[in-house]
Order: structure tokens, then C-alpha cells, then sequence
């Protein structure tokens, strides 16, 4: 369990750290050379946050730190005290996970999941936002029914959903026959080729109103003068969107869209209910689960856990770099 | 026994009830059916007997899940659990934390059947005591092979061809929901005991013999690939592919299926109340392979009670495993539960025929019963089993050709066994 928990904090630390990294206050970036109270601002920024960090160290950083080790040991679940220091072997022997085909299969899996779900739920949230957003009676219980996918225990969503999509008792399979779009009932999770599109097209329903939350109230942000101000001049709507809407909420959608990249990389729940530990949509943490419990390969799995953990954030990390110029712009 | 020495062996035994305090024991047992009340029951009858306490610890359905939790138990030298109900396949796993039980059987073990006896035996001790037995079976509607006048089929040929003739017949007559032959095809445990069924019934061996030697690219085995993978989409739905126990138990048992693969609890559910084919199943022992070599087959199941190394009281943790697996109390629980004996000689017990004559039945299933690799493969089974099950179902799911992917499995399982040396 070990390297499980580890790859989930260690993504959650990084997560929250490029939150704050990204929601830095003014004060705790470089000050300008001369300034006293400048630096007395920044001091007392970090002082501030010690507290978090300290904390972050504490629940994510030795978990990590230990899974890290582990990745260079032949430790076994059964004993992990007789566990033998083997360097790189995890990593680049022979029997490495470099070499192995499942572990790229897993990969492979993951970033495809991870792309799909998080484009789509993008794009769907924004929709539901605008949507929201409009003035309406029924606003304030339209965003509280929106969240009822979002507040059902992944397990239990996914376990409904397999039930649903079961192609002899599933309610899915059976109101798409009445309608007459389909002739026989289809297998949604067995069938390889729509087993990883049935996962991603649950997440989809699930986290929809998490994104379009988090871009409602980007949305709220934008001053209503700048609307006002196009329709008194007559701008179509798609061209005050474009123009105003979306520059305005993109720094928003950002955010969100990195917190949902790194939870859709770390994707196990839904999967491991879903299809088990079929490979056709094997996830790097199903991957590291399978090598740590089923396997007791705990030197293996470390490393794979350790893999996962270092892209997720060099991933984070490049679509920073990506967005930075972005967001700048906006700023400016 | 005359009266002095009854008297002499009740002082004995009240001296030495006395001399050992009474320990307080926990047993994790399965918690399926009534599985969990029958353990508690025959648990609380020794803790009279004997003045010892017990507890009950209910542990998760899912085979996968409970080992997880076991190794987690074990491999912290927890002493929280004291006698565990291990599944056949993992011996080989947990052996490492199990006490030899060699010393308290007093031979006993030789009573039970030679199949289920080798999987308790790890290097020379023995780590489990076998509690019941399970293996692979057919189930057919007798009253749809009646109605269409088919026999009951001895080969997988004659299975898929009268699968196929009845099915046709059923959704002719406007029965559209009906399917041929059900069965485990998910890529989980329960698809390796059914490949492993119908490879061993062409007479292609068991993946790995049981010197170490894996054995799984041969013609045999490719051919029983291919004749299952025949089956998906034609008699067989296409969703067999993510099926388990219950799914495949749900179709037949909802009447919409004539052939289904599966355990022996299937048996007593499909006969209860409220079941849609109630008093129309019968049971065979699975189709044998054709050509040379071909036998029936049916994968050995089952449940072992193994002792903790960590226990605080490993004698009368043994002692409680060895009542357990009497053959007293293994007689109550095939009167009760129908849980299948693992001691021959019940297999001839009148009371057991009389009141579940489907045990009897059962005999000559558990005499062709194949053992999974479990014992030679060791800590590894668990990796092997899940290349195995990926491997056929890549070719079952039409993404792979059998020959190619078996291929690659034989060179994947060298690779893991380190050329034979599993241990």
C-alpha cells in the first residue's frame, strides 16, 4: 500500500504546490533589490507558509522518500526487512520496468484516458458553466443538483455503472434497443475496443461538475461593464466570448484543467471496478497496485509508483511552461 | 474403553485444561452464502469442547482482496488472526508464514484427496489443512435438451454443436435472449480455471509441469484456444469477455442460457425459490478434448485452513484447524451447506448420498481434477496466472491469434520462472 499512497500524495503535494505556486501572492516573489519593506513583506510571506510546508514534508515527503528507496531494493511484501540494495536493476535491468511492455501498455493507457477524459470534461464544463451562469430562478438548485455525479464514491458510481452497462441485465443496453439504435446488445466493458472509452465516458459523467464548478466561478470573476460595454457597441455573442469571455476565464480553466490531468493520471478506482486488471485498460497505478499487492513485488512496484510520481509532474511541469506565456499575456 | 480408563483420560483432560490457560482465538473465514454461519458454528462447538474462546473475523468475497488483506496481516507478523482460510492456489504464496502442521495431523492428512493433498504440501511441510473442495463443472437445462433431443455432450465439439442447435432453435421460436454456453471470461482467476480446463482436456498439460518446466506454446493448447475463442460471439455473448461467477449464474440462471460453466454453489442457488430453472439443471463433468490425449478435465478448487506462525497459541490453533477439518464436522457441513468433502471415504457416506446425491455425482469430477501450477510456481503463481489469463484473453477478444500469443506467453514464462528455477 505503501507506494500507492506515496504516488497518490506525492501528486497531491506537487498539485498543491503548483496551486500555490500559481496563486503565489505578490509579496512572496523576489522582491526588488533596496526595498526593505519589500523584504519584510516576502520574509513574512514565507513565514507563513512554513507551516505547510513543514506538514507537506510530513505526510508526503517521507512516504515518497521511502518509496524511493524501496525502488532500489528487491523488497518483497513478504519481507520487507530481508529487502537487498540492488541499484538500478528496477529500473534498467534486464527484468526492468523499462523493458517491460506491460508497463509501457499501462502508460500508454493512462495518457490516452488522461487526454480523452480531461478534453472532453473541459469543453462539456464549460458548456454547463455558461449554461449556469445565466441568470435564472432555479440557478442556486441547478448547481447543486449538477454536483450529485461528483458527490457519489467513485466505487460506488463505477460499480452502478457496470451494472448498468451489463449487456443482459443493463438498463443502458435495454433503452437503447427500445429506441432501435442498436440491434443487439453490446458488451461496454468487455468488448477491448469500447472498454477504455466506457471508462473514460463514466469519468466523463462524473467529473463534469467538478470542472464546470471550478469554471462558474471563473466566470463570476469577469466584471459585467465589459458586457455591458459590448452590447452597447453590438458585438455578436461568439465574438464577446472569444474576445472577452475566454481570455478573461483562461487562467481559471487552467487550473482546473491541471488538477483534473493529475488526478486522471493517477486514475485506479474506476478501472480497477470497472475491467479489473484486463489490459486493454490497465492504468500505471492499477499497474503499481498489481506489482505491490497481487505480485508482492514491493522493490518493482516502488518503482513503478516512483515512475508515475515523476510523470505527473514533469508533465505538470511542461504544461506550466506551456501555459506561462498564456497567462502572462493575460495578466498584461 | 473400559469405565476406569474413561475416567482416567476425563482426569487427563481436566488436568490438562488446567495446566494451559484458555486461549482466545480468532479465525478469518469466508463470508459466501452461509459459508461465514457454518465456520461460527463449528467454531463455538470446539470452544465448548475444548474451554477455549473464539472469534469470527469476516473477511472480503473477492479471492484477490482477502489475499491482499493477508499479506498485509502476515507480512507485519501481525498475531491479530491465529487460523486462516487460505484458497488452494495460495500456499505457495504464504507458505513462508505458516506454521508445519506436520507435528499435529498425526497423519491424518493421508485421508484426504491426493489432488487437494498436494497443494498443502510446500517444500516437505505441511502448511494447511484441506477444509473443502471445489472443481470446474458443466451445467445443462435438461429440459431444453429434451425438447430438442440432444444428449448430453461429451466433447467440446459435440457442446459446441448442440449449443449452437439449440440456441438457433429457441430465438427461432422468438426466445431472442437465449445464448448457448456461459462461462468466466474476464480477465481475472476464474478465466485461468477455464482455459486451464481446456487446455488440459486436449491434453495440452497445465502451463507449467510440475517440475518447473513451463509448457504452454504446444498445438494442443493452441487448438483449445482456438475452439473457445470459436465460441465468443457465436454461442456465447460477446460481453463473456467480463464475466464472472455471478454473471454467467445470473444469464443461466434467468433461463437464458442451455450450457453454463461453473462451481458447485451454482447447484443449490439454482434450485431455490424464486429460480427461473428450478428442477430443469443438470450437472456433468466438463466436455474432454478430441484427438490423442484428450480427457475430461475440471479445475481443482478450494478452501485450506492454515495456522499463523505469529499465532500466541499455535497448539491449540492447530488443534482448532484439526477439528475443523475432521471428518465429522466435514460431514455436517456437506449435510448443511453442501460444502464438498475433501476426505474420500465421505464421498461413500449414506447420509451425505440421501441428503445431497449431487455429492456423490461430484466424485469422479474431483478424480479428474487438474491442480493450477500453484505449488511449483511458488510466490510467482500469482504473475504467471495473470500472463496466462491476459494471453488468452487477448486471443478470446480476437486482438491476438492463439499460436502467436501462447508464444509469447512461453517466452514470458521462462523469463519469470528464470528458466525453471520458480522458487
Amino acid at each position: 500500500m505503501q507506494g500507492t499512497s506515496t504516488s497518490v500524495a506525492g501528486s497531491a503535494s506537487s498539485g498543491a504546490a503548483k496551486a500555490a505556486a500559481l496563486s503565489l501572492p505578490e509579496a512572496a516573489r523576489p522582491a526588488r533589490a533596496g526595498s526593505a519593506l519589500a523584504a519584510q513583506r516576502s520574509r513574512r510571506a514565507w513565514l507563513m507558509l512554513a507551516p505547510v510546508g513543514v506538514v507537506l514534508l510530513l505526510v508526503a515527503g517521507w512516504p515518497l522518500a521511502r518509496t524511493i528507496w524501496f525502488s532500489f531494493t528487491d523488497a518483497q511484501l513478504g519481507g520487507l526487512a530481508d529487502a537487498q540494495f540492488v541499484g538500478l536493476e528496477n529500473y534498467l535491468g534486464e527484468y526492468g520496468l523499462l523493458r517491460d511492455e506491460q508497463w509501457w501498455g499501462s502508460v500508454a493507457n493512462t495518457l490516452r484516458f488522461a487526454l480523452l477524459s480531461v478534453s472532453i470534461e473541459t469543453v462539456l464544463g464549460l458548456g454547463v458553466a455558461l449554461l449556469l451562469n445565466h441568470p435564472s430562478r432555479g440557478r442556486t438548485l441547478l448547481r447543486a443538483a449538477v454536483l450529485v455525479p461528483w458527490a457519489i464514491p467513485t466505487v460506488v458510481s463505477a460499480k452502478m455503472w457496470s451494472w448498468m452497462l451489463h449487456d443482459q441485465f443493463g438498463v443502458v443496453n435495454h433503452y437503447l434497443m427500445a429506441l432501435g439504435l442498436l440491434s443487439a446488445p453490446v458488451a461496454w466493458t468487455a468488448n477491448p475496443d469500447l472498454a477504455l472509452f466506457t471508462v473514460v465516458l463514466v469519468d466523463v459523467w462524473k467529473t463534469t461538475p467538478f470542472m464546470a464548478l471550478l469554471i462558474l466561478a471563473a466566470l463570476q470573476m469577469v466584471p459585467a461593464d465589459c458586457y455591458e460595454a459590448a452590447r452597447v457597441d453590438g458585438v455578436p455573442a461568439f465574438t464577446v466570448f472569444r474576445k472577452v469571455t475566454l481570455p478573461l476565464i483562461l487562467p481559471g480553466v487552467a487550473v482546473a484543467m491541471i488538477f483534473r490531468l493529475l488526478d486522471a493520471l493517477r486514475v485506479f478506482d474506476l478501472i480497477y471496478v470497472m475491467t479489473s486488471n484486463s489490459r486493454t485498460t490497465k492504468s500505471m497505478s492499477v499497474f503499481v497496485r498489481e506489482q505491490l499487492i497481487d505480485f508482492q513485488q514491493v522493490g518493482y512496484g516502488s518503482a513503478a509508483a516512483t515512475l508515475v510520481f515523476f510523470t505527473i509532474a514533469l508533465l505538470t511541469l511542461l504544461y506550466m511552461g506551456l501555459l506561462r506565456p498564456a497567462l502572462q499575456k493575460v495578466e498584461a | 474403553m473400559n469405565p476406569g480408563h474413561k475416567l482416567a483420560a476425563a482426569l487427563a483432560a481436566l488436568l490438562a485444561a488446567a495446566a494451559s490457560p484458555a486461549a482466545s482465538l480468532k479465525i478469518s473465514c469466508g463470508a459466501v452464502g452461509q459459508e461465514l454461519e457454518m465456520c461460527r458454528s463449528a467454531a463455538q462447538d470446539w470452544a465448548r469442547k475444548t474451554g477455549h474462546e473464539v472469534q469470527v473475523v469476516a473477511t472480503p468475497n473477492d479471492g484477490s482482496e482477502r489475499l491482499a488483506l493477508y499479506q498485509q496481516v502476515l507480512s507485519s507478523r501481525s498475531d491479530k488472526i491465529d487460523v486462516f482460510q487460505v484458497d488452494v492456489v495460495w500456499p505457495g504464496m504464504l507458505a513462508g508464514h505458516l506454521l508445519d502442521l506436520q507435528p499435529y495431523a498425526k497423519g491424518a492428512q493421508q485421508q484426504h484427496f491426493p489432488g487437494i493433498l498436494a497443494s498443502v504440501q510446500v517444500g516437505g511441510q505441511l502448511v494447511a489443512m484441506p477444509w473443502f473442495t471445489d472443481a470446474g463443472l458443466l451445467y445443462y437445462r435438461k429440459d431444453l435438451l429434451a425438447k430438442h433431443g440432444q444428449k448430453v455432450p461429451a466433447t467440446w465439439e459435440e457442446l459446441g454443436a448442440s449449443a449452437k442447435k439449440i440456441q438457433e432453435a429457441e430465438r427461432a421460436t422468438g426466445n431472442d435472449r437465449m445464448w448457448g454456453y456461459v462461462w468466466q471470461g474476464r480477465a481475472y482467476e476464474g478465466l485461468t480455471c477455464n482455459a486451464l480446463e481446456w487446455i488440459a482436456s486436449h491434453g495440452g498439460g497445465t502451463v507449467v509441469a510440475a517440475d518447473g518446466k513451463v509448457d504452454i506454446g504446444n498445438p494442443r493448447a493452441v487448438k483449445a484456444i482456438e475452439t473457445a475463442a470459436g465460441w465468443v460471439g457465436t454461442i456465447s455473448p460477446t460481453a463473456v469477455l467480463n464475466y464472472g461467477e455471478e454473471d454467467a449464474r445470473g444469464v443461466f440462471q434467468a433461463g437464458n442460457a442451455v450450457y453454463m460453466r461453473n462451481w458447485p454453489y451454482a447447484w443449490s442457488l439454482s434450485q431455490a425459490e424464486g429460480s427461473a430453472v428450478r428442477g430443469k439443471v443438470g450437472v456433468a463433468v466438463l466436455p474432454s478434448g478430441s484427438g490423442a490425449g484428450g480427457r475430461h478435465a475440471a479445475t481443482l478448487g478450494g478452501q485450506l485452513l492454515a495456522v499463523s506462525k505469529y499465532s500466541k497459541h499455535p497448539e491449540a490453533a492447530a488443534d482448532l484447524v484439526m477439528y475443523m477439518t475432521s471428518k465429522a464436522v466435514q460431514k455436517e457441513r456437506a449435510l448443511k451447506g453442501s460444502f464438498n468433502p475433501t476426505i474420500t471415504e465421505l464421498y461413500q457416506d449414506a447420509d451425505i448420498l440421501k441428503a445431497n446425491p449431487f455429492i456423490g455425482e461430484l466424485r469422479d469430477t474431483f478424480t479428474h481434477a487438474v491442480g493450477r501450477p500453484a505449488t511449483v510456481t511458488g510466490a510467482k503463481y500469482n504473475q504467471l496466472s495473470n500472463q496466462f489469463w491476459n494471453a488468452v484473453h487477448e486471443v478470446l477478444s480476437g486482438k491476438a491469434r492463439a499460436e502467436a500469443s501462447l508464444a509469447g506467453l512461453d517466452a514470458s514464462a521462462k523469463r519469470l520462472g528464470r528458466g525453471g528455477k520458480w522458487q
